[in-house]
Order: structure tokens, then C-alpha cells, then sequence
């Protein structure tokens, strides 16, 4: 293992992740507290031969990514809350048209402007729904400096193997906290590259629907001329509006994650095997229910966690078979209840509680552990 | 540099036509126009990236056999400017309307122009949204109709050489779908600058637009383009009230000095590697 050791920022360990993918293209636009993404970017992009681009609004921002993965670029940008809010306009056509890239979301409070340099882990169900239309979408939700860095390089990954979008969601506390991050040789990690069809141009076809593989991305300029459009299309790439190829396209968008779900998902389980109360809590606020548990244990209460590292698709099966041997589940989360939604719909034997605090300060151990001795009074 | 015989064939998908513009529409010509001026640049097929909008003018891509990208409203030039500094070596053309490039695409078409990559914007304009029904767009005349202007149209219209010269385009010229000859003789020019190249082509769509303003046939429209285009050098001896209601024609501006984003890009990676 590496012994290359830093002390680095979130928004830095994602960037440092980006660049051990094989991230050469960024294209940005200034946000709180995003920004150290681009910056840091900006000034190693181009010391390596690669593009940085900083666009005049977040929705260029993507376009441009989106244009260059299609050159065949593994590319990226970072934004926030409103940033994303804009960016779905092409979160959807990423989806639609099945173009690899990676949208980092430094989650800061809201609605609107809301608060710019303070954490918040609002944005959980806008990730999964903020863009119009059926499709799924892959996001991730590290818990700290180290984790962003590996979960970044394995978004590149998973965005080039399901040919879509993939989000990381971290949020203000996380991007701008300092931690210990062990740097990976790139010898060390898998990398998946973007490769060229092991079909020629001629038999080549951008989709396939029926074949239940995805068809790799052909890079542009390369031989491959194919058509991009975000109408419903067919294996060609040309509209369509026939029945049969409506419904097959639409499937696929949903099927080609769901049904990997056992290669995507990654959770984090810990003491759960005695636990008569389980914490499912993601993100930074695992942080803190991990104490929180800790603390619980010492006072004689059985508490778990259960912490998705990937967050979408939701581990459902995990929370549905733990729901089933645990009387009472926890949810705390820095946003008015968004994942306890998805907790209670798969949580079918449990009782659902939540801990939703959203006044700008991360959720502490002791917040979550007073709610735990309460709902163990009951 | 291809030598063959130009063939529309061979640059068309066939299996992807007919098109869906109406009978008339001028958009054909320029599609036909464009072909031949790919032709004449010697460009490869795979060298060509397409890239478009939505509204009518956008479809073009999916009949042309090149790396095309339909992309979302207004958006086709982000995707343009990604791939080109992605692939500098591509040759870009942006396919988009009126109200594609300037209303919804306004911004993306400014700040293109402003950092003078290389790449030809091509401006289908006809003065109208003409796939949503005929609403007004940014570039409909002063008291011309539409069905969002029922009593007149009160809103000043963009002048989108002007607009494109301000922002800091290097070539800048117009056209009409009536001037197929010319038209064609202006894509070579555009495409062969280097820098950001918009061409505005004044097109007819008498069904949306042309209908509610006494143009209710292609003919109509087309005797329109051909009354009201003065050649911009004419345009130089005439009076504001001569001119009053026409559109100059031509290659309106070239400054070949100012440098091009994707080259000046790269030449500044180079610079910082000999450092």
C-alpha cells in the first residue's frame, strides 16, 4: 500500500481522486463551497496537457462536459445546491442520451440562495428526482476526506461502465474539513478506461436496449459517427416514436442500474448484529451517529448503524431485511426528512423515527443520542 | 482534401428522411447549401462534428452523416466549445435558430463570441419559434405578428451580426435561403476562419410566421428575402430611411488578428511545460 500520506480538504480529495481516475476535462462555474474543486483543478488540469474550463453559467458548465465526454473525455464538474438546480436541465440529457460523467454536489443549505458556507444534506431526493422524466441515477455520499477521494475515482468508474451521470453529494462540512487521505498509487486502484467498441464503425449501433449490456460510448473523431439526441431514440440514435422502442428505452434507463444494483451499492454496516435500535445515517452525520452509538453501547443500549455509501440506488434490500430483525430505526439527516422516506418504504417490520436538524450546524453525537435514549424509553 | 465528385448522397442519411420541415421551408436549402461548402472545405466525415439545439433548424444533424449531437434548447454551443477544446482538431459547426441562439441560448452565444473559438454558428432565422406554433423570437420585426404578438410585436428585435460583432465574433456574415449560391460561398468563407464564425441566414417559414404577416406562401417569403437583402455595400450609400425595413447582406466582418481560444489554450499548456 501507498505510504504517500497527506493532510488534504475534501473539495482537494476529490479533485485528487478525479486526476488518479483519468479525469482530463473539467468545466465549472464558481460556487460556495464548491470552488476548490475548480481551483485546484485549474491550476493541475493543465500542467498535465488536460482542459480546464471555467463556463459563464453551471448549465454551460455541463454542456461542456457532456460535449467532451462524447470526444471521448472522463470529465467532471462541481457545483452546489442552486448550481445543481440548474445543471438538471442536462442531468437529464447525460441520463436520456447515456453520457459518462461526474457531477460533484458540495451540499450547502437551501431552497434558493439559502446558505452558501453552511453545511446541509438537503439535496438527497434532488439527486434522484431534480431532473424531468423516468431515469435512474447512481450517487454516492462520502463520510470524509479520505472516502471522497476513493469514491470519486470509483464514480468515474461506475459513470463509464452505466454510461451515465454519476453524482458524489458531500457537503460543507466534509469539502472543507481537513483529514488524513492515504494516496493511492494508481497501481493500486481499479481504473476503467474509455475504450473504442470492439465492433467496427459499420456494425456499430450508441444503444442497445434489448441486449441488457451497456454499449460502450464509441469516442467522437474516432471513426464511430453515430447521432446524439435527447428525443427517445432507438439502437441507432434517431428518434423514435414507436410504441415498443419507447417503452424499451425508457426500461432501460431504469433496469440498466437497478438491475447491477449488487454491483453498485456499497454500505457501511456497524454493530448491527445484536442492535435493538439502528441509526441509518449517511454522509457527515454518520460521523456523528457513529459516536452516537458508541456512546449508546456505553450506556447499555444496543445501537447499530447502517450507513449507505452509495446512496442511489437505495439499498433497499438491506434496510428491508435488517427492518425485519430491528424494532426501531433512526434516521438523522441535516434536511426537513428526505431519506426516512425511502427508510420507511422498505422498512416494513420497524418503526420509523427521524432527527432532522437543519439550522446550519452538522448533527452532534450527543443530538443523536438523546433521540436514541428516547425512542429506547418508549 | 476530397477529390470526388460531390454526391448530397453521400453526405445524407437517407434512412432518416423525410424531414420533418414543412413543404416550402427554406431550411432544406441551407441544409443542401451547407453540404456543398463541407464538400468544398475537404473535410472528412469523421472530422465534422454537428452540433444543435431545438426547434426546427435543429433536427438538421440527424439527416447528415457526421458526428452529430441534438442537444437541450439554446445549450448546442456548451457542447460545441467541450468537444472542440476536448478535440481541437474537430471541425465544429452549430446548427440553431433564432430563438435558440439568442433567446434561451443568448448568454452561450455571447460568451462563445467572446472567447473566439473556432467553430461557424449557422443562425436558421426566421423570425419565429416555428415548431412550438409561431411565437415571437428575438429576432421578429417591430409590428409583425405572431401568435404571442396577436395586437403587433412592440419589442426591439436583435440584430444578430451586430450582436455577434459586439461579443467579439471574427467573422460575421448573412445570407437568405433565397441566395443559395451565395449562401453556399459564405459557408467556405466561415468555415474556412479560424476563430468564431456566425452566419445569419434569413430563412422563411410562411406557415408560422409568414401567414400572420400578409407571406402566407414559400413565394411570398422567398420575394421577401430577395426585396428586403441589400448587398452591404450597397447599404453604405443609402439613407436610414432607404434602408428602413431590409437587412444587409454579406460578409459583414473578418479580423483574422485576434487570437483563437482552443490554439492560444493549447500553446499555453506547452508554455507551462517548458517551464
Amino acid at each position: 500500500m501507498s505510504k504517500n500520506i497527506k493532510l488534504m480538504q475534501g473539495n482537494e480529495a476529490i479533485a485528487e481522486g478525479a486526476l488518479i481516475a483519468g479525469c482530463d476535462f473539467f468545466a465549472g462555474y464558481p460556487i460556495t463551497p464548491s470552488s476548490e474543486v475548480a481551483e485546484i483543478l485549474s491550476n493541475k488540469l493543465p500542467k498535465i496537457g488536460k482542459v480546464f474550463l471555467q463556463m459563464e453559467d453551471e448549465i454551460a458548465a455541463l454542456g461542456a462536459v457532456l460535449g467532451a465526454a462524447l470526444g471521448g473525455a472522463k470529465a467532471i464538474t462541481a457545483s452546489s445546491g442552486p448550481g445543481i438546480s440548474l445543471k438538471q436541465e442536462h442531468i437529464g440529457y447525460a441520463s436520456m442520451c447515456e453520457i459518462p460523467c461526474v457531477i460533484i454536489n458540495v451540499m450547502r443549505g437551501g431552497p434558493s440562495t439559502g446558505l452558501p458556507t453552511l453545511p446541509a444534506q438537503s439535496d438527497i431526493m434532488q439527486a434522484r428526482w431534480g431532473t424531468h422524466g423516468d431515469h435512474a441515477i447512481i450517487a454516492i455520499t462520502p463520510s470524509g476526506v479520505n472516502e471522497s477521494l476513493y469514491e470519486t475515482i470509483r464514480a468515474f468508474n461506475l459513470a463509464v461502465k452505466y454510461r451515465t451521470p454519476v453524482m458524489i453529494l458531500t457537503d460543507e462540512i466534509i469539502g472543507h474539513m481537513r483529514e488524513k487521505v492515504v494516496i493511492p498509487d494508481k497501481s493500486e486502484v481499479e481504473v476503467i478506461d474509455v475504450k473504442l467498441p470492439d465492433v467496427s464503425p459499420e456494425k456499430y449501433t450508441p444503444y442497445n436496449f434489448t441486449s441488457g449490456k451497456v454499449t460502450p460510448l464509441a469516442p467522437m473523431g474516432e471513426g464511430y459517427r453515430y447521432h446524439v439526441t435527447g428525443l427517445i431514440h432507438g439502437d441507432t440514435g434517431f428518434p423514435s416514436q414507436k410504441t415498443e422502442v419507447i417503452q424499451n428505452a425508457e426500461n432501460w434507463l431504469i433496469d440498466k442500474i437497478y438491475k447491477n444494483i449488487k454491483d453498485i451499492e456499497k454500505f457501511e454496516e456497524f454493530k448491527v448484529e445484536d442492535a435493538d435500535i439502528l441509526i441509518v445515517a449517511y454522509g457527515s452525520t454518520s460521523r456523528s451517529a457513529r459516536q452516537a452509538v458508541m456512546m449508546a453501547r456505553a450506556a447499555g443500549i444496543k445501537a447499530g448503524m447502517f450507513r449507505p455509501i452509495t446512496i442511489w440506488p437505495f439499498p433497499e434490500e438491506q434496510i428491508s431485511n435488517l427492518s425485519k430483525k430491528i424494532k426501531n430505526i433512526l434516521v438523522p439527516e441535516m434536511n426537513m426528512g428526505q431519506v426516512i422516506l425511502e427508510v420507511q418504504r422498505n422498512a416494513c417490520g420497524s418503526k420509523v423515527y427521524g432527527l432532522n436538524i437543519v439550522n446550519g450546524e452538522p448533527i452532534t453525537p450527543d443530538q443523536i443520542y438523546a433521540k436514541i435514549k428516547e425512542i429506547s424509553e418508549l | 482534401m476530397i477529390k470526388t465528385k460531390f454526391d448530397y448522397d453521400y453526405y445524407l442519411r437517407k434512412n432518416t428522411l423525410p424531414h420533418i420541415w414543412c413543404p416550402g421551408c427554406g431550411d432544406g436549402i441551407i441544409l443542401k447549401a451547407l453540404l456543398r461548402a463541407i464538400h468544398k472545405c475537404g473535410y472528412s466525415k469523421d472530422e465534422v462534428v454537428i452540433t444543435s439545439g431545438i426547434g426546427c433548424a435543429s433536427r438538421l444533424p440527424g439527416y447528415v452523416d457526421f458526428n452529430t449531437i441534438h442537444t437541450t434548447h439554446g445549450r448546442a454551443l456548451t457542447f460545441a466549445i467541450g468537444i472542440k477544446m476536448y478535440k481541437p482538431k474537430l471541425k465544429v459547426i452549430t446548427i440553431s435558430g433564432d430563438g435558440d441562439a439568442l433567446a434561451i441560448g443568448g448568454n452561450h452565444f455571447i460568451h462563445a463570441a467572446r472567447r473566439n473559438i473556432d467553430m461557424t454558428l449557422i443562425v436558421f432565422n426566421n423570425y419565429t419559434y416555428g415548431m412550438t406554433g409561431g411565437q415571437y423570437s428575438p429576432t421578429q420585426p417591430l409590428d409583425s405578428y405572431s401568435t404571442t404578438t396577436p395586437f403587433g410585436n412592440i419589442e426591439f428585435p436583435f440584430d444578430v451580426c451586430n450582436l455577434a460583432q459586439a461579443a467579439g465574433a471574427t467573422w460575421v456574415g448573412r445570407s437568405t435561403s433565397y441566395h443559395a449560391v451565395q449562401l453556399e460561398k459564405f459557408m467556405v468563407s466561415a468555415l474556412n476562419h479560424t476563430g468564431f464564425s456566425v452566419l445569419d441566414v434569413i430563412t422563411n417559414c410562411h406557415i408560422s410566421y409568414g401567414r400572420r404577416n400578409k407571406m402566407k406562401s414559400p413565394v411570398d417569403m422567398v420575394k421577401y428575402q430577395k426585396e428586403k437583402a441589400i448587398a452591404a455595400r450597397s447599404a453604405e450609400n443609402m439613407s436610414a430611411e432607404e434602408l428602413t425595413g431590409r437587412f444587409k447582406t454579406g460578409i459583414l466582418f473578418e479580423n483574422n488578428d485576434k487570437p483563437e481560444f482552443s490554439s492560444e489554450y493549447y500553446k499555453k499548456l506547452e508554455s507551462i511545460k517548458t517551464k
